[in-house]
């Protein structure tokens, strides 16, 4: 079915190959190539790859979308991409080593990445990309999330298994809170009451009150006929509306749909090989999905929940982010 | 024996369910004890690889400090107390003294030296976890109520193997045994996946050869002329494997045999728990940390003593409970699950108390594969159709 996708939309390019002045730019981090690919969401034709440092994963846009920052896990800094010239234009070496994952404050002032090696969050001004302070989180910390009155920030560690709760005023850790194991990213809900924390190993993604730090709810996940330890989910993303979240389950190649107010599952999408990362297109109809094996993303349409077509990329993308037009 | 085992896993349904509401982690501080004993390793084949003498130790001191960088923000602390017994010493001695201070026990010892342990009277109640032995025996007719196993067993390792063999359609095996205890194990473990998987082992030749002067100038020309001669004349087979436990012969049959053909068993195409080539699943992460903290590579022993650690670490933070009997119980439960960079939740056969996991199948350099292979299924967990099913299981304790 994929590939019947591809040569769909291989023929789809050919017939519209002029990239349009109106549509989003959506970025994928290629974690094996060391690029970032760039495409078109009118056409999805890829305008450019960008070449980057060593392991690019974790990538976010600035809130004015002018520059586009990447952990670079292997030269133990962030690239900083300008949105505009698609180029890496300068690089910020106060990250910490091994960055992984990063957050930036809606305000725009604060980074926070995780630094997978070393169990630290680094705080860094975005002005200068100097290093504010480092805090210690547990072991081989990966998802970064800030909560959408910047009051807040929370860390997971992979190892600890556990989701550190980060006041953004003080720096000083709130709360640490167990989850199931190997927790790998965290997602506040719009109205930022909830934080949504997926764990690999365990299956589970976690509902957490980000006022009592109670977890409460489980969401666990079961598609007939797929192993339940296939059921890995990592990437979590809400709808504009924030009435529909969606989790990328890894390596049994779905994505779920999940009722954000009733917490059940409505349906599970079929997409690339191992799903982790994905991002919202700004006017909320499409989902881009990065598949890890299948070197592609996968685009899911929300009004129909389907996946419409798939786009390949570099090997091995990680992340996506997106660019709305006319930023 | 059904009834009971039934009843048993009703029970244990009925006990997760009742505290399904996530377990409020307990104030602790624990001490885990480690115990090893001063054996004589099998040399290093190679100059390249130093001789180690920290082993399987340094495994669980990293084990310790992940478990302690979660404990911090529970209120719980962690020690690691060690005792290596020398190669003349009382293991059960040194045992006794380690019991009084703590009941979780990781175990790098040799099958007769965990039995001594195991069946103390001290030992009564302990939870001691299996961390260096294949020994199939330990997991079925020599299994005890206290004794649990995160290495592999020769049956996993040698199923993993027939499963890969299965996959490739090599199923001609001309198979080489040592002259050790463990190697008439090991190979006894391979005929048994030969069956298993439909291969057909085409002959087993013994060979004692100790090719005692091999680091000498010309030590070469004796392994070149010696591997052909004890290969001669083979049955027609596709692969050649190989039951070396203590690297006698093993790493010299590559290259050297009298009809070429791939190696694997102990040497060559190896199946493990651990390798320092893996980097699946996050398990880069591992060997980075590891490396970092020990300045060498991590090996299987030191990882089986890292995880023995860390299946102590998620019974002390994940089951409210605050003692070795109630630990005990959380590990055999359903709810249990410890992360081994495996890409899967790891947890405890109730049957023999051996922990199923995915095996590395790998050369020196690169991985090969990993088992279980596409298409081998089991009705509960797929990590089931390596080793010992409960069917089949000679262990007679349950729970």
């Amino acid at each position: 079915m994929l590939k019947l996708s591809t040569r769909m939309l291989i023929t789809s390019l050919m017939l519209s190959a002029a990239p349009s002045a109106f549509a989003d730019r959506i970025f994928v981090s290629n974690e094996r190539d060391n690029t970032v690919t760039v495409i078109d969401s009118d056409t999805l034709k890829v305008i450019k790859t960008i070449p980057t440092g060593k392991r690019p994963r974790g990538l976010a846009l600035t809130p004015d979308y002018k520059e586009l920052i990447i952990c670079i896990g292997d030269d133990s800094r962030l690239d900083v991409i300008d949105t505009e010239k698609l180029e890496v234009t300068k690089s910020f070496a106060a990250s910490g080593p091994d960055p992984e994952l990063l957050a930036i404050s809606h305000k725009g002032d604060r980074i926070y990445v995780a630094n997978e090696d070393d169990g630290l969050v680094t705080v860094m001004d975005r002005a200068t990309g100097n290093a504010i302070t480092e805090i210690p989180v547990g072991v081989e910390p990966e998802g970064m999330a800030v909560s959408p009155d910047d009051s807040l920030v929370v860390n997971t560690s992979e190892q600890t298994s556990m989701a550190h709760f980060i006041d953004a005023k003080s720096n000083k850790v709130l709360a640490n809170i167990l989850v199931d194991t190997r927790p790998r990213e965290a997602t506040f809900t719009k109205d930022g009451k909830e934080v949504w924390v997926s764990a690999e190993v365990g299956g589970t993604v976690a509902v957490i009150d980000t006022k009592t730090y109670e977890i409460k709810k489980k969401l666990s996940f079961d598609v007939p006929g797929v192993r339940p330890e296939l059921m890995q989910p990592i990437g979590i993303r809400f709808t504009l509306d924030g009435k529909t979240a969606f989790v990328a389950l890894g390596p049994s190649n779905r994505v779920a749909v999940i009722d954000a107010a009733t917490h059940e599952v409505k349906s599970y999408i079929l997409v690339g090989q191992r799903p982790w990362h994905l991002e919202l297109k700004p006017d909320g109809t499409k989902m881009y999905v990065a598949n890890g094996m299948t070197n592609d993303i996968t685009v899911i349409d929300i009004a129909s929940l389907k996946a419409e077509k798939s786009v390949p990329v570099g090997r091995l993308p990680w992340g996506v982010a997106v660019k709305p037009s006319g930023k | 024996m059904r009834t009971p085992c039934l009843a048993l896993l009703l029970s244990l349904i009925l006990t997760a369910t009742a505290s399904a509401s996530p377990a409020q982690p307990s104030a602790l501080d624990v001490t885990i004890g480690y115990l090893g004993r001063d054996y004589r390793e099998p040399l290093p084949v190679s100059l390249v690889e130093p001789a180690v003498s920290d082993e399987g130790v340094q495994g669980a001191r990293l084990g310790l400090s992940d478990n302690a960088a979660t404990g911090r923000f529970l209120n719980q602390t962690y020690q690691l107390q060690e005792r290596i017994t020398p190669r003349n010493g009382d293991v059960a001695a040194d045992a006794k003294e380690l019991l009084k201070v703590t009941k979780l026990i990781v175990a790098d010892l040799e099958p007769e030296d965990l039995l001594r342990v195991a069946d103390l009277p001290e030992a009564r109640g302990a939870i001691i976890i299996n961390a260096r032995s294949s020994d199939d025996d330990l997991r079925g007719k020599d299994c005890r109520q206290n004794v649990f196993h995160v290495a592999p067993s020769w049956a996993m390792r040698a199923d993993a193997l027939g499963q890969y063999m299965a996959w490739k359609r090599w199923n001609h095996w001309f198979l080489l045994t040592g002259d050790a205890k463990a190697d008439a194990q090991y190979a006894q473990s391979l005929k048994r996946a030969a069956k298993k998987f439909g291969s057909l082992i085409a002959e087993e030749r013994k060979i004692a050869f100790d090719p005692g002067n091999r680091n000498s100038e010309t030590g070469h020309q004796q392994i070149q002329t010696q591997i052909p001669m004890r290969t001669q004349s083979p049955p027609q087979h596709d692969i050649v494997f190989v039951a070396d436990t203590d690297d006698s012969f093993g790493d010299y049959l590559l290259w050297r045999t009298s009809v070429p053909k791939p190696v694997a068993g102990t040497q060559g195409l190896v199946a493990v728990a651990w390798s320092p080539v893996y980097e699946e699943y996050g398990g880069i992460q591992l060997q980075t940390r590891f490396r970092a903290k020990s300045k060498r590579a991590m090996t299987e022993r030191d990882y089986l003593a890292w995880l023995a650690v860390r299946v102590f670490g998620e019974a002390l933070t994940r089951s409210g409970q605050t003692d070795a009997a109630g630990w005990r119980t959380y590990i055999m439960s359903k709810p249990f699950q410890v992360a081994g960079f495996k890409g899967q939740g790891l947890s405890f056969r109730p049957w023999d108390r051996q922990l199923r996991q995915p095996i590395i199948l790998t050369g020196p350099r690169t991985l090969v594969s990993v088992s279980p292979q596409e298409g081998f299924l089991h009705p509960t967990y797929l990590t089931d159709t390596l080793g010992v099913d409960e069917p089949e299981t000679e262990c007679k304790l349950r729970g």
